[in-house]
């Protein structure tokens, strides 16, 4: 059988996902067995050409030029998944799109009038479909393994939805919200990094962004009475989710 | 011919407080002992002496709220019950079940190997020995007979104990679970402690619970002693803040299947499954296959991997989604299938109790629904 073809790209993003890859040490030789891959930036410097059974695309629409080439790149694309929050959510630099373009461009750089940027940033989906979705900043390897395998097995990956609780209680963690009042965004937050946060005695702060249905207000009105302020309930989850959040708050109609 | 052999076996014993000490040394020559400790500010199930027992602690719970406070208290068992129960242990949260391998030759199929020494957990409360029996019921007496639970179950021991006062989310007695370790369930109960201002009375129910028994010096219990144990019991059944109409069970549910409250709840439910998980009756989970990338060969066209059974819940969105479609669609459908099948439809399916009352569900649900006032408001106008 001949390997599929794969392709990694980059759009707004700081490369993390990418890297994540190349950290995969144990399994990049079995990548490799498995996979043909055609482009990768981060690790090869083959020409784009062809076209790719599976593409992973990391980073999020910011300028005008990637609207165009994200559309290239899907017509390119047999399957397309969007790798990370940046792809899967518009990252942490969609923080702009609830602020002025040029007020955050003078603030971040020296010579704002250089740079050229919508005055959005905006996930994969809200311009091409998108097949399959890893969420995470950065992802989780097992995951990508898991999706990769599956691939190949023409099966859906075996990645959960729920929320990080579910297995914050597989690992016995005693909860920081219950025990100890700390904001922790595990009850609105999809599983995936391994309880990484609670397990170091820290609540999460969602860079696995919304699980699907969160129930946002609720917790929100739950921080409020443990002394919270509205904007500070918002800052919690204004961060490299801010779009998704934002958005599942919206659709529940509030 | 059975009061007879329970007759045979019965054995009563008062020892002095710190007597349990050699209880915990003589399990732990044959047993790995679980039992409460101190973790991250909460009373946990793990691997325990008797040194570890938070004595003289108390927690402090309320809906969606745990604290514990060192009170110096006399009592041993000063503490109750925290998030974690016996179905930790035995009903692994990730259970490796077997491994496989297909290649051109077929399929073959390992077992997990279930090693170790039988579990022996102690201060297990009358609520979980209730639990324990269902799960007893649904996985080794049921129609599905669980090779994995079973294995784990097999030759373990519990040590369960008559609590002293009732935590302030527990609603036991009113369940007809609690607070003391009664007749019904002292066949899971190999052995119950009693707690007196003293001393403990210690009573065998089992074969091998009169076995431990057998190497542990103590006095014979005087009817004042058993006088003290029966009101340390009743004045824990008056101190109990919550309770539930448990004689209008399940029909209280039945009738109000399409209540108005349900929704309102929903709005408050986060769905984040903590309630199932820390449930001591709650026994459902998934199953997938974890086959890594090193276990896939396209050429050889050989496939090895593991099938991992994993705690799942009601709660979860996907939990009820099959082919065509989600039967529970709605967050409002997923709350009422837990309230229900705690309260209403697992009592018809195994004729045990589905909600053994130990309020769990109630201290670590973040939002802090109760599932007694859930069942409050049901009464009430539609
Ligand atoms: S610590 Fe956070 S993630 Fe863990 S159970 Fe509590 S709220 Fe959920
Ligand atoms: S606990 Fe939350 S913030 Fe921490 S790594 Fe996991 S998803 Fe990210
Ligand atoms: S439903 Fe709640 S109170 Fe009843 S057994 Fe489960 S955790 Fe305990
Ligand atoms: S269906 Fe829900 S309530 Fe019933 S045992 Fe499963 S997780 Fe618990
Ligand atoms: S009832 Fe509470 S613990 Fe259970 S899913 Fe809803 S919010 Fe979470």
């Amino acid at each position: 059988m001949k390997r599929p073809r794969i392709g990694v790209f980059k759009f707004a993003s700081c490369d993390g996902c990418q890297l994540t890859i190349l950290n995969m040490e144990e399994e990049l030789l079995d990548i490799i067995e498995l996979y043909d891959i055609a482009y990768f930036r981060e690790a090869t410097d083959k020409p784009l050409r062809g076209e790719f059974d599976l593409s992973l695309v990391e980073g999020s629409i910011s300028t005008d030029r990637q609207r165009k080439e994200v559309v290239e790149i899907r017509e390119r694309s047999r399957h397309l998944i969007t790798i990370g929050a940046c792809a899967t959510s518009g990252g942490v630099q969609a923080l702009r799109n609830w602020a002025s373009l040029p007020a955050y461009k003078k603030t971040v750089y020296p010579s704002p009038e250089t740079i050229e940027a919508l005055s959005t940033s905006t996930p994969i989906s809200d311009h091409v479909y998108v097949d399959y979705e890893l969420w995470g900043c950065p992802i989780d390897t097992d995951a990508l393994a898991e999706t990769l395998v599956s691939f190949l097995m023409g099966k859906r990956p075996a990645v959960p939805v729920y929320s990080l609780c579910m297995d914050c209680k597989v690992k016995a963690i005693a909860c920081l919200l219950v025990s100890r009042a700390e904001p922790c965004l595990g009850p609105i937050t999809k599983t995936g990094c391994g309880v990484l946060c609670p397990s170091l005695d820290r609540p999460c702060y969602g860079c696995f962004g919304p699980m699907e249905g969160a129930n946002i207000e609720s917790l929100m009105e739950l921080f409020k009475k443990n002394g919270l302020s509205h904007k500070e309930c918002m800052l919690l989850i204004d961060k490299m989710n801010t779009y998704a959040y934002r958005k599942a708050r919206i659709e529940q109609g509030l | 011919m059975e009061s007879l052999k329970e007759k045979k076996i019965k054995k009563i014993k008062k020892i002095k407080k710190d007597d349990l000490k050699i209880l915990f040394d003589k399990l732990r020559e044959s047993y790995t002992v679980i039992g409460p400790k101190l973790s991250q500010g909460v009373v946990v199930l793990s691997e325990a002496g008797f040194e570890d027992l938070p004595a003289g602690f108390r927690d402090y719970q309320a809906r969606g709220t745990y604290r514990l406070t060192d009170e110096k208290a006399v009592d041993v068992f000063s503490f109750s019950n925290g998030p974690d129960s016996f179905k930790r242990f035995l009903h692994p949260p990730l259970n490796e079940i077997f491994s496989f391998r297909k290649s051109k030759k077929g399929i073959a199929i390992e077992p997990a190997a279930k090693e170790g020494r039988p579990i022996a957990f102690v201060g297990i409360r009358a609520c979980d020995t209730w639990a324990l029996k269902l799960y007893d019921r649904i996985f080794l007496e049921g129609p599905a007979r669980d090779p994995s639970y079973s294995a784990l179950r097999k030759d373990s021991l519990v040590i369960a104990v008559n609590c002293p006062h009732p935590g302030d989310n527990c609603f036991c007695s009113s369940m007809g679970t609690g607070p003391e370790v009664t007749p019904e369930v002292t066949d899971v109960a190999d052995i119950v402690l009693s707690e007196l201002e003293k001393s403990f009375i210690v009573e065998a129910s089992t074969p091998a619970g009169s076995d431990i028994l057998e190497g542990i010096a103590g006095e014979e219990a005087t009817d004042r002693d058993l006088e003290e144990k029966r009101s340390r019991i009743e004045s824990c059944k008056k101190a109990m803040k919550k309770s539930v109409p448990y004689g209008e069970l399940p029909e209280l549910i039945y009738r109000n299947l399409e209540h108005p409250r349900w929704k309102d709840t929903a709005k408050r439910d986060l769905e984040c499954g903590n309630c199932t998980q820390v449930c001591p009756t709650c026994f459902c989970n998934s199953s997938y296959d974890l086959i890594r990338l090193s276990g896939f060969s396209q050429k050889g066209a050989e496939l090895k991997g593991v099938r991992i059974r994993k705690w799942d819940s009601c709660f979860s969105r996907n939990f009820a989604r099959v082919h065509g479609g989600n039967f529970r669609p709605s967050r409002r459908a997923r709350y009422r299938q837990w309230m229900a099948h705690k309260l209403a439809y697992t009592k018809e399916q195994f004729a045990l109790p589905g909600c053994v009352g130990c309020g769990r569900c109630i201290t670590w649900c973040p939002a802090g629904i109760d599932i007694t006032e859930e069942l409050e408001a049901l009464k009430g106008v539609r």
